[in-house]
């Protein structure tokens, strides 16, 4: 066998910017967007899918960078912290977490802020999660509904109550200004 | 990783002609990018299925439905259809993974998930799944995650999935294109191999088969439907026990009683034998006791998972009594209504 085959070249639309790559096969999309085009907000935490540091949206929905090959998402539209906002003007869920100290190290921030922003998409399209006690209706936003949709994001510093009051401050704020 | 080839697949014709005993098939890759990883799995090429058209859609089929197989759990979870009139489906779906893996996940990959068994994950370890021939280390290791039914000699690992515990109970079949082009139908018994001697062996599909759809019966309707998982955390675990039901009542008999049963077999396991136990009976706990009895007579146990026992035959009787209504119905058990 190869030591290696020939780098593939794929296109990703990254942040609104379209980005052509020379990857190996095995390069992941979140080695893509660290180590190629430099985009280090997304973190490596286990690598393996079971921390969340690594989430990123595509085409509109999270998923782990990690568990993920680069060359499979030819012409994906891809959304890293990155293109969520900026230090100079912060989305509403990045300034939420800073407001409500929804975080200790940082190192899982990112993929917090990213999940938390997919939540309160998936809550306004009327998904379902494991605790939501009646099926056919839209689910409540509470706290136990929050906690389930967000496991799959792990805070070592245990910053959770942090970051549950975040989610929760911006889901109000959008729940107040829609009415 | 080691080195592979990758291939986008424009169609499935052009699939199945790049498929053999050294390529793998990825869809949503969430299990199989983490088995690289460990190089635990080391396709030499892989097949991306992604981008065929039309196996992403879930449509009426006859009075069920036909669920394509590129369609992401997350999708399927949340279909209202789904949620409907097959409410155990969206219950053992959401009962796994996370968010984020759910929306990758797809109905296909799902079903042929590998086992999380931790010796087949460690290969520094003699594994008869990984490595035909060496050994099990399971056997005298940490059993937490095993099972107890459909084991062997050579293998006492469980599989993994919610979901095909759902599609289990609700006879789900799964529609595979041949590399000819025809396509064939296995319900889930079909699909699954048992252990026995070649635990590496675990379904009865070709290294050129393309599962394209999970067909689903008609509704069972009215009926009340049950899925229950018991893991060591309340979110993104794999299941220690799980237990899935449909359930009909009339004129306080048990009319219909189908269980499946995920975390304690080699596959998702349904016995016969329990169900018959219950059709035509007056709903009782005893009558709960005495199937979960029967369920686990024929189980084998290690000290590290013998707990299993009990706790199956606690959750069996804890979801018979809420669907048969001796019980208040808790989150997790949902009324079907007529299919108007």
């Amino acid at each position: 066998m190869a030591e290696r085959n020939p780098p593939q070249s794929v296109t990703l639309n990254v942040n609104g910017t379209s980005e052509t790559l020379e990857v190996d096969t095995r390069v992941t999309l979140l080695d893509a967007l660290r180590d190629h085009l430099n985009l280090t907000g997304t973190k490596k935490g286990c690598d393996h899918g079971q921390c969340g540091a690594c989430t990123v949206m595509v085409n509109g929905r999270r998923i782990n960078s990690c568990l993920t090959l680069a060359v499979m998402h030819e012409g994906d539209e891809i959304t890293t912290i990155e293109g969520i906002g900026t230090p100079e003007a912060p989305s509403d869920m990045q300034r939420a977490f800073v407001t409500c100290d929804g975080f200790q190290c940082g190192y899982c921030t990112p993929g917090q802020v990213m999940s938390g922003t997919a939540v309160l998409e998936e809550f306004r399209q009327g998904w379902p999660s494991h605790v939501s006690k009646d099926l056919t209706g839209n689910a409540d936003f509470n706290d136990e509904e929050l906690a389930e949709r967000m496991s799959g994001n792990l805070c070592r510093c245990s910053a959770y109550p942090g970051i549950r009051q975040a989610i929760t401050s911006v889901a109000t704020k959008t729940k107040e200004a829609a009415e | 990783m080691r080195p592979f080839d990758y291939h986008r697949a424009t169609d499935l014709d052009d699939a199945s002609g790049h498929l053999n005993a050294s390529t793998q098939i990825i869809a949503g890759g969430t299990n199989l990018l983490d088995l690289m990883k460990l190089q635990v799995m080391t396709p030499q090429q892989l097949v991306d299925i992604n981008r065929i058209d039309g196996l992403d859609r879930i449509e009426p089929e006859g009075e069920g439905l036909r669920i394509g197989a590129l369609v992401p759990n997350s999708d399927l979870a949340g279909d209202e259809r789904i949620r409907r009139n097959y409410p155990v489906l969206s219950r053992a779906l959401l009962a796994g993974a996370s968010g984020q893996l759910r929306n990758k996940a797809t109905t296909g990959g799902n079903l042929l998930q590998r086992t999380r068994c931790p010796y087949f994950y460690e290969t520094a370890m003699p594994c008869n799944k990984r490595d035909p021939g060496t050994g099990c280390a399971a056997r005298g290791g940490a059993t937490r995650m095993n099972a107890v039914l459909g084991v062997s000699e050579h293998c006492i690992a469980a599989h993994p999935s919610d979901m095909a515990v759902g599609m289990r109970v609700l006879g789900a079949e799964v529609e595979i294109r041949r590399a000819d082009g025809s396509h064939t139908r296995k319900t889930l018994d079909e699909l699954y191999s048992l252990p026995g001697e070649r635990p590496d062996i675990e379904t009865t599909l070709s290294p050129d088969d393309i599962i394209t759809a999970v067909i689903l019966p008609a509704p069972v309707a009215p009926s009340v439907q049950s899925y229950r998982k018991v893991r060591d955390r309340a979110s993104y675990a794999f299941a220690l026990v799980s237990v899935a039901a449909v359930v009909q009542v009339e004129g306080g008999k048990i009319t219909r009683a189908d269980l499946a049963f995920g975390g304690i077999a080699s596959r998702p396991w349904r016995d016969p034998a329990v169900e018959a136990m219950l059709v035509g009976e007056t709903p009782s706990i005893d009558l709960f006791r005495a199937a979960g009895k029967r369920l686990v007579a024929a189980a084998e146990t290690q000290p590290g998972n013998a707990f299993k026992l009990p706790m199956v035959r606690r959750t069996l009787a804890g979801v018979l009594a809420e669907a048969t209504g001796l019980s208040e119905p808790t989150t997790g058990t949902d009324n079907v209504g007529e299919i108007a």
